[in-house]
């Protein structure tokens, strides 16, 4: 794949300052803080100001995907209250930010006032790695690493919010990182949220069969936008103490070489 | 009744460790989405493509929207063509009107083409019962009767059989010799099935669709046996769900190209029948009678339902299955009933209102492979979605509620997500080694790590951070 340059974004600074906020997840505020920290790293290198709504939880999905729609309907209603403004909303998860951008319309249903909420939401909402090629217009966001990276799409980033060169293209930018595709990048990793523990015999098969493509590329590492499959990637890596690596993007991007 | 409603679980655990299943499944899986994505792609601009799914999906929509119109046009022109409407409430009056039909023509043998609406009416059994021998005629139908066993695959009922083991099924019921030529064992089936054909006084047939305005049925198939079964025996029935009816005889045009493409990867299949009524005088051949029977059997209470009616646009094509990374993992069989992969985790429940399959709505990861190969766009994970309330009140077990309690009260504020937060860090202490849980026996962290670590809970929280100097933007 063809090195990309910066686009417009970064050459022609704006006269104000890019504001966003970020929604960090509650995957990322208890069990990855670094994936947080990286992501701010990266968009204050690209000089967004960027706040942290401190009184932010989860957007609702696990209840909602779960089938607990009074639940998921409470939280997602909190969400809506603490997102709200003008300030973009950057959510370094394509399955979340699918949630917001897809799945609060359904949750809603019906109820006109929120919903015209959900939409004003909705228009400022962008997954990390589509606020970075779609918002700023970067491909090329100043980071270094050693070694082949392999990308495997999330799910409800590739299908539900259509992201799949976007994040190749910020890969393949990254200063001394080989993109090397496996097969089936598409498809799923297992994960499914409550589906992982339901059926956790499928869920691992499916995983053994992901990890499989991964290690075949002999990339360093893998890296995809959710940090759901990170997680159920990695959980398998580490029990069998394999040498690969699952990442979230925002680390690669974060990375100053190494 | 429980244990056939939650019956997922179990039967898929068992089929991942089939390591022969596992084999075939690869293998065939892989070659129908192929042949698929070739097919799509090699012909059509992805736009192209799309516009014909959109049509199609609205054909479907607008018919199921006026039913009760269509099927009284049904009615009206299949009589006029001389032959007989029948409506079936559920499996048990379909079946009484077969065995009627069968009874009144003195019917010994019955030869049936594939149809799997026979299957939901658990038809061979039921005949059989009555001293009425039943034969199927697909091959992969023949073979799992053979068997003894249900359809794997909606459109390949026996992918999961390898040539060895339909030559030891040959060998047992044919009395043939041991190949595993393929040539060699279509032969041989064709070869006992020729006799069947010549003796059968009766054919049972399904029904691709069901043209309105004509009162045709059309019949897609590729082994010729679809045309002897509804033309060599006295008497034809065609088994129908009732919401295989569309309008008008030029839509059947884009449905043949769509399904084919979506189930095989075929351009065309290598017969098309279209069947007007029986033998008129002016025929050489056909049959004496021809009855159509249109079966509810639990359709009725998708089509009342304004979100799960869609479900009701599928035209079985199978290409969400094969896309399922799940149904990749678990076969046909796991799901329990007659429709497997993501399309038979929607209708096995609300067909069956939830006395079956109960659990199937979870059986999915979301991840949406499923809508996008869809000819008819059913839009599945939304529908799996709109299921799984009612799915987590009749599987959800106690930790799963009580967690789902204490979620929302924990995510409810900031300040309870952080009391929870420093009470499982407490708590993982004697479980966490280097930042992971390996193994715990706690509900749901038990099944995570059967074959995965789990990460501990952060000793300091992204918002802990940020209030402790991440918010200040450093240089």
């Amino acid at each position: 794949m063809a090195r990309h340059r910066p686009r417009s974004g970064r050459s022609q600074p704006s006269p104000r300052r890019v504001k966003a906020a970020l929604c960090v997840t509650c995957l990322i505020d208890q069990f990855f803080p670094h994936v947080g920290e990286a992501a701010v790293k990266v968009l204050r290198r690209l000089d967004v100001d960027v706040s942290f709504p401190e009184q932010q939880t989860c957007c609702g999905q696990i209840a909602f995907n779960g089938g607990y729609r009074a639940e998921a309907t409470a939280v997602a209603r909190r969400f809506l209250d603490i997102f709200a403004g003008d300030d973009y909303v950057v959510v370094p998860s394509g399955s979340c930010a699918s949630m917001i951008k897809v799945f609060y319309a359904e949750l809603f249903q019906g109820d006109e006032a929120t919903l015209e909420r959900v939409r004003q939401l909705v228009a400022r909402t962008y997954e990390f790695t589509e606020f970075l090629t779609e918002v700023l217009e970067v491909d090329d966001v100043g980071a270094k690493f050693s070694g082949s990276v392999t990308y495997h799409d999330g799910c409800h980033a590739l299908r539900e919010l259509r992201i799949k060169q976007g994040p190749r293209a910020l890969v393949a930018a990254v200063e001394g990182a080989e993109l090397r595709e496996m097969e089936a990048s598409e498809a799923c990793c297992g994960f499914g949220g409550l589906f992982s523990v339901k059926f956790p015999e499928v869920s691992g098969a499916i995983l053994d069969e992901k990890l499989r493509h991964v290690e075949a590329t002999g990339a360093r590492a893998v890296v995809t936008t959710d940090c759901g499959c990170v997680m159920h990637m990695a959980g398998a890596m580490r029990r069998r103490a394999l040498d690969t690596r699952a990442l979230h993007i925002a680390e690669l991007l974060a990375g100053e070489g190494g | 009744m429980a244990a056939k409603a939650a019956a997922f679980k179990r039967s898929s655990a068992v089929a991942v460790r089939n390591p022969k299943l596992q084999q075939t499944l690869h293998h065939v899986v892989r070659h129908f989405t192929e042949a698929r994505d070739a097919a799509v792609a090699s012909e059509f601009p992805p736009e192209t493509w799309e516009q014909m799914r959109e049509r199609a999906s609205s054909i479907k929509l607008q018919t199921l929207l006026n039913l009760d119109f269509y099927l009284d046009m049904v009615d009206r022109n299949v009589r006029r063509n001389g032959g007989h409407v029948h409506f079936a409430a559920d499996a048990a009056e379909a079946n009484r009107i077969v065995l009627d039909i069968a009874k009144r023509n003195a019917v010994k043998r019955v030869i049936k083409s594939k149809s799997m609406v026979s299957e939901e009416m658990r038809l061979n059994p039921t005949l059989e019962a009555e001293g009425i021998v039943p034969v199927e005629t697909d091959l992969g139908e023949y073979i799992i009767q053979l068997a003894k066993e249900t359809p794997f695959h909606i459109i390949a009922p026996a992918m999961h059989k390898t040539r060895q083991d339909v030559s030891r099924l040959f060998q047992d019921w044919l009395r043939s010799a041991p190949t595993d030529d393929i040539k060699t064992l279509c032969a041989i089936a064709r070869n006992a099935l020729r006799q069947q054909f010549a003796t059968a006084d009766m054919g049972v047939s399904g029904a691709n669709f069901v043209v309105a305005e004509t009162g045709t049925v059309v019949l897609v198939t590729n082994e010729g046996n679809g045309r002897m079964t509804t033309s060599v025996p006295r008497v034809h029935v065609a088994l129908a769900g009732m919401e295989r009816v569309i309008p008008a005889i030029e839509d059947v045009a884009l449905f043949l190209r769509l399904l084919p493409r979506s189930a095989t990867g075929q351009r065309i299949t290598s017969y098309n029948s279209f069947i007007s009524g029986p033998r008129r005088a002016s025929d050489e051949d056909g049959p004496e009678e021809f009855h159509l029977v249109l079966v509810d059997n639990g359709r009725l209470n998708l089509l009342k339902d304004e979100r799960l009616r869609e479900a009701l646009k599928c035209i079985r094509c199978g290409a969400c299955l094969n896309v399922c990374p799940v149904y990749q993992k678990t076969g046909g069989h796991a799901y329990g009933w007659v429709y497997p992969g993501p399309i038979g985790a929607i209708v096995t429940p609300a067909m069956n209102g939830f006395a079956r399959g109960a659990d199937l709505p979870f059986a999915s990861t979301l991840c949406g492979a499923c809508k996008d190969v869809c000819p008819v766009k059913i839009d599945i994970p939304k529908l799996l979605l709109d299921l799984r309330p009612e799915a987590a009140r009749r599987t959800g077990t106690w930790a799963e509620r009580l967690l789902m309690r204490r979620w929302v009260d924990m995510m409810r504020a900031r300040e309870s997500l952080e009391r929870s937060s420093r009470l499982a860090r407490l708590m993982q202490r004697p479980l966490s080694r280097e930042g992971v849980i390996r193994r715990s026996r706690l509900p749901l962290l038990a099944a995570w790590t059967q074959a995965r670590d789990f990460p501990a809970v952060a000793e300091k929280s992204f918002a802990r951070r940020w209030r402790d100097g991440l918010s200040r933007a450093e240089p």
